[in-house]
């Protein structure tokens, strides 16, 4: 095993990783590391694996080869300490159809141990008063995620890795999340984002990896 | 930084299960519905002589729970599969294996304390001797947390599968077997007069076994289907 001199800055430090799924090589051999602070974006087409190199970076996916070090170390060695300070939001949006906006908001809030957040207030500024008692399966797909965005505004996380977190939302969603992005850089966090948008988070411009569609099978 | 301690992550999946239970009523009173339909109909098909339902009502009560149970199990973990609720359970700091726990308890306490709760009623229906009543209700009580924890693990098995309930079954069935002999056992001789204790400590450490162990089996599978 090599290990890694990895500078304290180094927050998710991905080496040699590779992915194969389906029997087809998502992507091989990449490494890279995200410092404290930093935005990236990850784009591609389709079907190039941005997903799944999320998904492992958060550790739900393994890798078909290569290891995710966070703070230095391998992940899965400070694995509680890792999910302390992860936020993961991906496709599926974990918001229960089954409770209200406001019961939704009020079990992620418990979970993630976060007690100064006015929920009203929040629900307000995402557009969703009125519906707070409205069942969360009735509600439209935009409002669906601004329900599952709710976690955003209570977290204590550092690092937050989202998927996609501009679908579905109308031009004021947008802005309104950009916002809280920009929110959470200026006060020291780290954002790995996918997105087919190129965005401009005011002066900020991210860092990009870019995976290429590579069509050969195995 | 106050950190969410264990107990209370385990508390608030608890209730949160609990909330989301009772506004799908119709998913937990089913099995409990089947259950009462299979125990009334049998006097009726075999007529009301007690001798005989007295001797067939272990059996009837036994079988129609095993069977009962494999009712909702499909659902346990695949509503929240499908909403990504198993993905943050993955993500939380407290190990996974530790937070199925919450769900498995949520799951008896809709499926098998009602069982225990409703046991005199189908002891009644199946004029059971009263000194099998309590023999019931003991084997319900010692013999559903292994039911609730069996079957976790073949609802988290079979996650990728659509429409896995049959398969669930053939998972299962064969290791509910060892609970029917040892309950209606128990209570045949609980109606005779004769001593339980043997096949309510067997019920009894075939619970804690599944109950300690299942757990690790359901967070393997969990991540498996996850990934």
């Amino acid at each position: 095993m090599t290990q890694v001199t990895s500078t304290n800055s180094s927050l998710l430090h991905a080496e040699q990783l590779s992915s194969i799924r389906g029997g087809r090589v998502l992507f091989e051999n990449l490494n890279f590391s995200v410092s404290v602070g930093q935005l990236w974006q990850v784009s591609g087409p389709n079907g190039a694996g941005k997903s799944s190199l999320l998904r492992i970076l958060t550790g739900l996916l393994e890798p078909s080869s290569g290891a995710v070090y966070f703070n230095g170390q391998p992940r899965n060695q400070n694995w509680s300490e890792f999910c302390q300070q992860l936020l993961f939001i991906g496709h599926k949006a974990a918001v229960k159809g089954e409770l209200s906006a406001l019961e939704n908001f009020h079990w992620q809030q418990q979970l993630s141990s976060v007690k100064n957040v006015d929920a009203w207030e929040l629900l307000e500024k995402l557009g969703l008063l009125g519906l707070e008692d409205e069942l969360t399966a009735r509600l439209s797909a935009g409002q669906q995620r601004r329900v599952a965005l709710t976690r955003l505004w209570a977290t204590k996380a550092s690092l937050w890795i989202l998927d996609e977190p501009f679908t579905a939302l109308d031009v004021q969603g947008i802005a309104l999340l950009q916002q809280r992005l920009v929110e959470h850089l200026r006060a020291g966090g780290t954002i790995i984002f996918t997105s087919h948008q190129s965005l401009t988070l005011s002066d900020l411009t991210p860092e990009k990896l870019i995976l290429e569609y590579q069509g050969e099978s195995l | 930084m106050s950190q969410l301690s264990g107990g209370q992550t385990w508390l608030t999946l608890l209730k949160r299960d609990l909330r989301i239970a009772a506004r799908r009523r119709s998913d937990a009173l089913n099995p409990l519905l089947f259950l009462l339909m299979v125990v009334t109909l049998f006097p009726l098909g075999i007529g009301p002589g007690p001798d005989i339902l007295a001797r067939i009502a272990p059996g009837i009560i036994w079988v129609a729970a095993l069977l009962a149970s494999l009712l909702g199990l499909e659902r346990l973990f695949r509503d929240d599969f499908q909403d990504g609720t198993l993905e943050q359970m993955c993500l939380l700091p407290q190990p996974l294996a530790f937070n199925v726990t919450a769900k498995m308890m949520a799951h008896w306490l809709l499926s098998g304390l009602p069982l225990v709760i409703l046991s005199p009623l189908l002891a009644l229906l199946l004029s059971l001797p009263v000194q099998g009543w309590w023999a019931l209700a003991l084997t319900l009580l010692l013999g559903t947390p292994a039911l609730s924890a069996l079957g976790a693990i073949g609802a988290a098995l079979t996650l990728q599968v659509q429409r896995g309930n049959s398969l669930v079954s053939l998972i299962l069935i064969p290791l509910f077997i060892p609970l029917l002999i040892f309950a209606t056992a128990a209570v045949e001789n609980a109606s005779m007069g004769l001593a339980v204790h043997g096949q309510l400590a067997i019920l009894a450490a075939i619970s804690v076994l599944t109950v300690t162990l299942a757990p690790l089996a359901v967070a393997a599978g969990i991540r498996m289907s996850v990934n």
